[in-house]
């Protein structure tokens, strides 16, 4: 039996790959879309057997994170798995599967829940990859990243074990959390089938905006403020001095919320502005991570790059052109600079992730869950 | 005292000097449990270092001799999670108690393991900040002990857990080395499974903790209903109605009666159940929702509610809620406390299920729980002179466990696994699920050694490859373990 029959006999909607199904320049042999969890698994256990490399996806919009995979058999995508299992509104909670899309969610949010998953990663993509890549969106702020929203989650490991960890309910300390562990594992791990979630209820949201000269003045006035903000975000165009501070906090009491935040930022109420939740234009795109209180320092090391992102949470997407130069200039100010996406040869040629003082607790976790490094091989730090 | 155990004494001795190493078995005797005292070991040896080179360097003496060693703060953990090891060192972290750094601009606190969860927020309080995880037990809990057990308290409904307030972690791991584990690491979540780990992973050392501003406003009430049923539909009304109070704790007949013997709180007469909801944040936010509460509870049939108008009174509020697990003393010369979690839209069902295996049993069983996100504490109550009375309590406690999981809860909602339900943990998970939680543990204490016992029922044997079977594994080549 070829490889792929032995595939096609667990998994129906399955074919070789093309080369649109790139990935890094690599033609994946196979591309699996499981449409259940024991498909899922008996196509990771189809692969063991054959000892065969899987780059999980869903729907590939962050596929160019991290360093170039260097092998891609199969690649197993999650856009079968991309139902609604429950959402129990008087729980507070969200079941779904891995391949559902923010896109997808948010429409369902909108059909009157009256309440909605506090991460926005700022491209559509799905579940999985928002626990995989660890991306949030403004509201990191307030209710933190997937780690902190997650409750419980399926895995399916290398070798196709099924496993699971947390529940259905928010107050849990039975077993290790291993859905923090997943959380920012890229794919290296195992293959993420569904997710259980805690949810939070629709507030109405006052947003005021500012154009301000001291952006550090500004955002420690309102961290430190009795309004509760949301999401605290700040863009500065490339080349540009001007710094605008935008405010989200959730209330019951909007005017009054509303003024607060005018008398802590100068500025007004605003609609949305079309820079937020999306990421600044550039070959490179990387996260500064600091200290909130750094920020002058952080804004003047990165003179004449954009930014843009949660000044409140101390996270902000850059576009820089050497990302080499932007990690020393920012030493001072005691922040990481963390390479998120760019082009292949750039991946290849730099350190993407900058000092890594954990990695051989990493590496060691990462030789239990997968010992023949299958999974996305190559793509997060050496040996992992 | 074994060989291997004094020639480790000694070399603790050298590293610590003799004031900070106890081998006087009466003295080594007040360590012998936690704060579940039904289980008791004393421990082989027990150390009290002041840097986390001490304790890296205990750590790696006790790694190359092959000796087990189990950390300690207060010791006010509820399910054994620090219980010594007759075999072993008891590492405790009682002389660690500075607090580092209070960093008020960027909203955090960096404390030594061993120092008072209360006391966190003492010293961020004249900056108008406090540490958010109170657990019951947090005026003498220790932050080093909050990390290991993921701690909760009555107001994690609003604020989560320690988890959530934890941003970094200066840790000895099982091979003596010191690591710093931080939120902004990128990669797979290493302080995230760090924390609640209950010990089992490392000893933390330095504990960066988030900061959180002192809300404008705290409103407290309290509301008495004729029936526990009517307490729970308020609490379903209040989470309907998109409010996150910051506490809601329910408490029934016979945990208000305990409570009323023990420190005279004075709630309503004839209350079949109270329930005490506490907002806070921005005063308009707050004087908003608590008049939406107030109606809320008086909808679901309320026939009395205070309103706390200062933080005296709001402390009498308190009072017998905070007082109701040692108030059973007053009814109950003996009881089990669980912990069990259930999804909240099943309090009226497993409640009532709970009644019913009391009544059967004969095994009278009191509720005080944390009612916003389904952390039940049932009392069982038992009478330890009467033969045969404990194990009938435990038959109860274990069949209430059963139908947590029955409703797709937990068996453990802030007090931890330990050696108290490590046994229940199979009934909450697969064989492959602990098989992969033990996967983590393989890779930070391959040699088990770190707290060995808890959380697992059964002890994975590290450096298997599944069906991969090169001769018999090392440990059972030596004798020190049996595969079956």
């Amino acid at each position: 039996m070829s490889v792929l029959d032995a595939f096609a006999k667990v998994c129906p909607d399955l074919r070789p790959g093309e080369v649109a199904d790139r990935v890094d320049g690599l033609v994946p042999g196979v591309v699996a879309a499981p449409a259940s969890l024991n498909e899922a698994s008996a196509v990771m256990r189809t692969a063991a057997e054959h000892g065969l490399s899987v780059v999980p996806s869903g729907t590939g919009t962050k596929l160019d994170h991290g360093r170039p995979v260097e092998r891609c058999d199969v690649l197993v995508t999650t856009r079968n798995l991309d139902r609604i299992i429950r959402h129990s509104p008087g729980d507070l909670t969200l079941h779904v599967e891995a391949g559902l899309t923010f896109e997808a969610l948010r429409a369902a949010e909108a059909g009157g829940w009256g309440q909605h998953l506090a991460l926005a990663p700022p491209v559509n993509g799905t579940i999985g990859g928002a626990i995989a890549t660890d991306v949030a969106g403004p509201g990191r702020l307030l209710h933190g990243s997937a780690r902190d929203l997650l409750i419980g989650i399926t895995v399916v490991r290398a070798d196709g074990t099924v496993t699971r960890s947390g529940g259905k309910v928010v107050k849990n300390v039975a077993g290790y959390d291993l859905g923090k562990l997943y959380t920012g594992s890229l794919g290296t791990l195992g293959l993420i089938v569904d997710a259980t979630f805690r949810m939070h209820p629709a507030a109405r949201v006052v947003r005021v905006a500012a154009t301000v000269k001291d952006p550090g003045r500004a955002v420690q006035a309102v961290l430190h403020s009795q309004v509760v903000p949301r999401a605290l975000e700040i863009d500065r165009p490339a080349g540009s001095d001007e710094t605008t501070v935008v405010v989200e906090a959730e209330t019951e009491t909007p005017d009054e919320t509303s003024a607060r935040l005018r008398e802590l930022l100068g500025g007004s109420p605003a609609p949305e502005p079309d820079w937020w939740n999306r990421l600044p234009e550039g070959e490179l795109l990387a996260e500064i991570r600091s200290l909130p209180a750094q920020l002058p320092n952080v804004m003047d090391a990165a003179k004449g790059l954009p930014l843009r992102g949660s000044a409140g949470a101390g996270r902000l997407y850059t576009a820089p052109n050497d990302l080499e130069a932007l990690r020393e200039a920012l030493k001072p100010a005691g922040a990481r600079v963390v390479l998120v996406r760019a082009g292949q040869a750039v991946r290849e040629s730099v350190d993407v992730w900058g000092p890594m003082p954990t990695l051989p607790l990493m590496r060691r976790v990462k030789d239990q869950f997968d010992p023949d490094h299958r999974l996305s091989p190559g793509r997060f730090a050496e040996g992992v | 005292m074994a060989d291997t155990l004094r020639a480790l004494a000694e070399r603790c001795t050298r590293v610590l000097g003799p004031e900070s190493v106890i081998t006087d078995p009466v003295r080594l005797r007040t360590y012998e449990c936690d704060g579940l005292t039904s289980h008791r070991a004393s421990p082989g040896l027990v150390v009290l270092p002041e840097t986390a080179e001490q304790i890296a360097a205990i750590v790696r003496a006790c790694a190359e001799a092959g000796i087990p060693y189990v950390a300690r703060g207060s010791g006010t953990g509820l399910s054994g999670g620090a219980l010594p090891r007759t075999d072993g060192v008891l590492i405790v972290t009682a002389r660690m108690r500075r607090i580092l750094d209070i960093d008020v601009a960027n909203q955090r606190a960096t404390v030594e393991p061993g120092v008072i969860n209360l006391d966190v927020t003492r010293a961020a309080r004249p900056h108008g900040y406090y540490f958010a995880p109170d657990p019951s037990s947090q005026q003498i809990c220790s932050v080093g002990g909050n990390v290991a057990e993921n701690s909760g308290g009555a107001h994690c409904l609003k604020y989560g857990f320690t988890a959530h307030h934890i941003l970094a972690c200066e840790i000895v791991t099982p091979d003596g080395e010191i690591v710093e584990l931080s939120r902004d690491d990128p990669g797979f979540d290493l302080l995230g499974v760090f924390v609640g780990s209950e010990g089992t992973l490392g000893i933390t050392t330095k504990i960066t903790v988030r900061l959180t501003r002192l809300p404008e406003a705290v409103q407290t009430l309290l509301a008495a209903f004729d029936t526990i049923e009517q307490g729970g539909e308020a609490v379903s009304a209040i989470i309907a109605a998109g409010v996150v109070p910051a506490a809601i704790e329910m408490m029934d007949a016979l945990s208000i009666e305990a409570a009323e013997a023990a420190v005279a709180c004075g709630y309503p007469d004839g209350a079949g159940a109270v329930l005490v909801v506490e907002l806070d944040g921005p005063e308009a936010t707050v004087a908003h929702q608590f008049a939406e509460v107030g109606r809320l509870c008086r909808d679901a049939g309320a026939f009395e509610i205070r309103v706390a108008a200062d933080d005296t009174e709001r402390a009498l509020i308190w009072k017998g809620r905070k007082s109701a697990f040692a108030a059973m003393g007053r009814i109950s010369p003996a009881y089990i406390v669980q912990d069990g979690v259930i999804p909240r839209t099943a309090l009226g069902e497993v409640l009532g299920r709970i009644d019913a295996l009391s009544r059967e049993s004969g095994v009278r069983v009191a509720n005080v729980f944390h009612a916003g996100d389904g952390n039940l504490h049932p009392l069982v109550l038992f009478d330890d002179a009467v033969p045969g009375a404990q194990e009938r309590a435990e038959k109860v406690s274990g069949a209430i466990l059963d139908l947590c999981i029955e409703h797709g809860g937990s068996i453990t909602g802030e007090h931890g696994v330990g050696v108290d339900k490590a046994r229940y943990m199979p009934r909450m998970f697969s064989d492959e699920d602990l098989d992969t939680m033990q996967m983590v543990r393989c890779g930070f204490d391959p040699a088990g050694l770190c707290n060995p016992g808890k959380v697992f029922p059964t002890p994975r044997l590290c450096g298997e490859v599944p069906g991969v079977r090169k001769g018999p594994h090392p440990l059972v080549a030596e004798g020190k373990a049996d595969l079956f």
